[in-house]
């Protein structure tokens, strides 16, 4: 019962979340191999290293490096002969191919696992986290993604064969224009201890730039709202919530945030949750083990006057 | 152009869900109902695409019990042109996989190369649908989608796709579906009378069974249980001092 774990990289480097893939992959089955869709052979380096992969399969080729969905999820199907689980971390990128993959192998997929139950049930959320299902797969071959916050993180440490796949690359009906990434000196959102995150209270952009400097002196990342996103404040990649990142970090500072169920989807497992707000009432403030109830402007200024 | 809008009622999301003790399901009995609102973005950008002349003809489609003619019916009252519902007896658990060999039948039929879809549905939150959809159909596939521009020769379409690093940026060659996020628009209200005027809009009804489609659950559901967010026991703090102090002893610094 072997189990195949899409891998994704950022840069050169394997994602947190390929990590908890390999996790609940050992849970499920003994033969663990990866596969990696790349541009750049040197890539097999750091699967081959991380624990608990027995090969690599690497399909290296120049249309790969910023590959479409359609020619993805092509080689992914393909790659899978023989294997019982395809396995991936929950993210836009393993969202966007595997199910793609599912009606190439006629399999219904399963979004967001984040418990295994036995070899073919697994919990999963429902209605922004309010609901958890357990669920169960009649079918021969199960496509996953699972949650990064919800195994653990499978170090380095080993040493896997590396083996080249050659498929034909098909053709690809959508092209690639451009990639405007974010850049940060700051620690990851979705695997940092420390996350200060801003709303709607902060105002504007200007203001949100408080949320930064703070951050910076908790050695933090900085998370968002949708409201803080939508009015433009920061970009997508920092919104936290049903539909933005999943987080869980040791502490999770919440400013000028009223607490929507889509926002709490996003960090409600958190370990300790701190919020400042105006209003007494704020969703939020349930959920928290500290409040400050006061103008977050001031808070602001007193946290950052105490760090000086 | 034609364009094809799959459209979803779920729970309204400002609801929160609770469990039937008796059915040991999520209880819909007497709870208010929406579209789901990924599904009335993709409704406004055919809408636009309609009213700049791009597009033809707007047809919305969704799958459920006879409840559903009313979110088809929202969809008319907002200027959709006619709708195609298929009708399932019982709240069926029918899974993405299901919904996709359904939908693609009702694409193959009225021959659209545009289908604008909502990227998750906020019941399920499977965010499955169009990507299987497009691996049926063989169509291009642009998902989580924040911007989209159709060229002049509406031969292809380059969309801005917000996704977890970024913002990617492709040009897909139709006949292509794509998943809507919430930032691509603002959907607009339906009016009085619209509301009126869509009563008198083409609405056809298909039995489900009559698509001759399998639609065995492949995935069962063995139990569900409300996790909502815990209360914490919180406690009050009133200065930076207060702040560092307590954090430090929570050992979370
Ligand atoms: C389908 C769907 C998906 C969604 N997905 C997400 C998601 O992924 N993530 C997400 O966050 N939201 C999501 N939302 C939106 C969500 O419902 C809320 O609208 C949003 O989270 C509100 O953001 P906010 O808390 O910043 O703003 P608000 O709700 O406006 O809250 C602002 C808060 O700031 C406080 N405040 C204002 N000024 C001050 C001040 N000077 N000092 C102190 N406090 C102040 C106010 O008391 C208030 O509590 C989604 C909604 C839908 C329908
Ligand atoms: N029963 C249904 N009828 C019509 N469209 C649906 C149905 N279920 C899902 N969809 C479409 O698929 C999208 C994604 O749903 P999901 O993959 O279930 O998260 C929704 O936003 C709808 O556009």
């Amino acid at each position: 019962m072997s189990a195949l774990i899409l891998i994704e990289l950022n840069g050169s480097e394997v994602s947190a979340n390929s990590r908890a893939a390999i996790t609940a992959a050992s849970e499920l089955s003994d033969s663990i191999d990866a596969l990696v869709l790349t541009n750049d052979s040197a890539h097999s380096t750091p699967v081959a290293s991380l624990s608990g992969i027995n090969t690599v399969k690497m399909i290296v080729s120049p249309e790969l490096e910023h590959p479409s969905v359609e020619v993805a999820s092509k080689l992914v199907a393909e790659a899978m002969s023989g294997y019982k689980y395809l396995i991936s971390g929950s993210s836009t990128f393993s969202k966007n191919i595997l199910p793609r993959v599912g009606a190439y192998l006629d399999v219904q997929p399963i979004s967001d696992v984040c418990e295994i139950k036995s070899n073919n049930t697994f919990v999963r959320p429902l209605y922004a986290g309010n609901i958890m299902a357990t669920v169960e797969s009649n079918d021969e071959t199960m496509l996953l993604t699972v949650r990064a916050t919800a195994f653990e993180h499978s170090p380095d440490g080993g040493s896997a064969a590396v083996e080249n796949l050659s498929p034909s690359i098909p053709e690809s009906n959508s092209i690639f224009v451009s990639l405007q990434e974010s850049q940060s000196e700051r620690p990851e959102l979705t695997t940092a201890e420390r996350i200060v995150s801003g709303g709607r209270g902060l105002g504007s952009k200007e203001n949100f730039a408080l949320i930064e400097q703070l951050a910076d002196k908790l050695d933090a990342a900085v998370g968002a709202s949708r409201a803080a996103v939508d009015a433009g404040f920061i970009s997508n990649d920092y919104q936290v919530g049903q539909t933005g990142k999943v987080v869980a970090p040791k502490l999770y500072l919440a400013v000028g945030i009223s607490g929507a169920i889509q926002h709490l989807a996003g960090m409600k497992d958190s370990q300790v949750i701190v919020v400042i707000n105006s209003d007494p009432d704020a969703p939020m403030s349930r959920m928290a083990d500290l409040v400050w109830q006061t103008d977050l402007f001031d808070a602001l200024k007193d946290l950052n006057d105490y760090t000086q | 152009m034609k364009i094809i809008i799959p459209i979803k009622r779920v729970l309204d999301p400002y609801t929160q869900a609770r469990i039937n003790k008796q059915t040991q399901l999520v209880d819909l009995t007497n709870a208010k109902m929406a579209m789901n609102p990924f599904c009335e973005i993709a409704v406004e950008e055919a809408l636009t695409l309609k009213e700049s002349g791009s597009a033809n003809e707007t047809i919305v489609v969704s799958i459920g019990t006879d409840k559903t003619v009313d979110t088809l019916r929202t969809a008319l009252a907002m200027g959709v042109d006619r709708a195609i519902f298929i009708k399932t007896e019982t709240d069926l658990d029918l899974q993405p996989l299901h919904v996709a060999k359904i939908l693609a039948n009702i694409i193959n039929r009225e021959q659209a190369d545009l289908i604008i879809m909502g990227k998750q549905a906020v019941d399920n939150d499977n965010n499955q649908t169009g990507q299987i959809l497009s691996g049926l159909l063989d169509y291009s596939l642009g998902t989580f989608i924040s911007k989209f521009d159709l060229s002049s020769d509406a031969k292809s379409v380059e969309v801005c796709r917000e996704i977890d690093s970024g913002i990617e940026t492709r040009k897909l060659n139709l006949p292509s579906i794509v998943t809507v996020d919430l930032r691509l628009n603002e959907p607009r209200y339906a009016s009085l009378p619209n509301i009126m005027k869509a009563r008198s809009k083409p609405l056809e009804t298909i039995e489900i069974e009559s698509l001759g489609i399998d639609i065995t659950p492949r995935i069962k559901v063995i139990s569900v249980e409300e996790s909502g967010t815990k209360d914490r026991a919180s406690k009050q703090i009133s200065s930076a001092e207060e702040f560092f102090s307590e954090l430090n002893q929570l050992g979370v610094l």
